[in-house]
């Protein structure tokens, strides 16, 4: 299987804010046992959707500007943005269709 | 026809792994279904003192970690995926998780229970933004900052204890003017200088737009109302058996927890059994969750050999 690519503080303008495709940023740590259960569940969507969406992991440890910034207080957490704006969050651990009714209408 | 099992585990907590062990061993092939909450509630614990065989403790994820390599070792297939329906009134039985569906002739029911919310206005909006059930998964975010615990029995005295390792202070709300928790734990937090206990009082809303500032408290004795400021409310307030999927097809008590036959596991349907938890509203250890789970995995077995007799 693909594995998810990394974002960072660093490079959440130029692969995040300013991308062409909506960004669909997976907020996870090491230490969520939760997010253990959706990280696979993110990689699917990306790989079903292809072209029309990018997904992401941002550790929220090692980035702790964009988990700030866009004040993430609970992981998992998932946020979807596009043409730079934050369009959709998904807070905690939730089946791919719960996931996916909450992005969808965001997607091309 | 989807893919027949003799036993479908659904759960993967201590009572449905212990399940899948003794199933596996008994040449059952088990399926395990594990869930979003795959683990169960171990997962979001921290060190686990009692349970028997590890004198030393280990962590709840390390634990069931063990469980679930024990189980695949003797042949349980175990799939991450989270039963969304299941048809329980006619062998085989029909497990549904999204667009894949398995057939089964026993069903061993062992969807634990999860963390109770207070239905407050404000909770269900700054979920995840303040609002949480899980000290271990959010704590971290709290650094520095004032929280407020909602609960009085022991998981209340643990998230509290556990929180002050992040959190400047912790206010304990409980609508009593005791706490229900053991002694030894109870003991820890009064003497914690961290933490402070609001008596007879409950949380009547949680305020704050994108992100916690406050709670409304009212006081139970005299029904005065008042604002705190805090940046998180955790709620410790019990939990509630995972039996959406199963109402109106196994008899649940009027609090929703399934009904055996104790001292077997079976339920109202011949053929389905259920343990831990779900069952359970009196002991909720894993200790308990995993001795019911082994009885259910025998119970199954018993019942297909008795099938295998009859012909049925």
């Amino acid at each position: 299987m693909a594995n998810v690519n990394s974002v960072t503080d660093e490079s959440f303008q130029t692969s995040v804010l300013d991308s062409q495709t909506p960004v669909l940023v997976d907020f996870w740590a090491d230490w969520c046992v939760p997010c253990h259960m959706v990280s696979p569940v993110v990689e699917e969507i990306g790989q079903d959707k292809g072209e029309a969406l990018t997904v992401m992991k941002l550790n929220i440890d090692e980035n702790p500007q964009a988990t700030r910034t866009y004040g993430v207080m609970s992981i998992p957490s998932l946020i979807l943005f596009k043409g730079g704006q934050e369009v959709a969050r998904v807070i905690g651990a939730k089946p791919k269709d719960a996931i996916l009714r909450d992005i969808e209408p965001h997607l091309a | 026809m989807a893919d027949e099992h003799k036993v479908i585990v659904i759960g993967s907590g201590p009572a449905g792994y212990t399940a899948a062990l003794y199933a596996a061993r008994a040449n059952l092939a088990p399926l395990v279904l594990k869930g979003l909450d795959a683990g169960g509630q171990l997962m979001l614990t921290t060190d686990v003192e009692n349970y028997p065989g590890f004198p030393d403790g280990l962590l709840g994820p390390e634990l069931m970690e063990r469980f679930e390599k024990q189980a695949a070792r003797f042949g349980a297939e175990i799939l991450p995926v989270h039963v969304t329906d299941v048809d329980l009134s006619s062998r085989p039985f029909t497990v549904k998780a999204g667009d894949q569906t398995w057939s089964a002739q026993t069903v061993i029911i062992s969807t634990g229970a999860s963390a109770r919310w207070l239905g407050v206005p404000g909770e269900e909006q700054l979920r995840g933004r303040g609002v949480s059930a899980c000290a271990t998964c959010d704590g971290f975010f709290f650094r520095d900052r004032e929280l407020v615990v909602v609960g009085g029995g022991d998981s209340a005295m643990e998230e509290a204890t556990f929180l002050t390792k992040f959190a400047s202070k912790v206010s304990i709300v409980h609508r009593r003017d005791e706490f229900r928790a053991s002694k030894i734990m109870q003991e820890r937090v009064l003497a914690n200088p961290k933490i402070e206990v609001v008596w007879n009082t409950t949380v009547s809303e949680i305020l704050g737009e994108g992100a916690v500032t406050g709670v409304r408290l009212t006081d139970t004795v005299t029904g005065e109302e008042r604002e705190m400021a805090t940046d998180g409310v955790f709620m410790a307030i019990g939990h509630d058996p995972n039996t959406a999927l199963f109402a109106g097809q196994v008899d649940l008590d009027e609090n929703g927890y399934v009904l055996v036959a104790e001292p077997r596991t079976d339920t109202s349907v011949p053929g389905v059994y259920a343990a831990g938890d779900v069952t359970d509203t009196i002991y909720k250890q894993a200790v308990t969750a995993a001795g019911q789970g082994c009885k259910a995995a025998i119970d199954a077995e018993r019942f297909l050999e008795e099938m295998a007799h009859t012909g049925a």
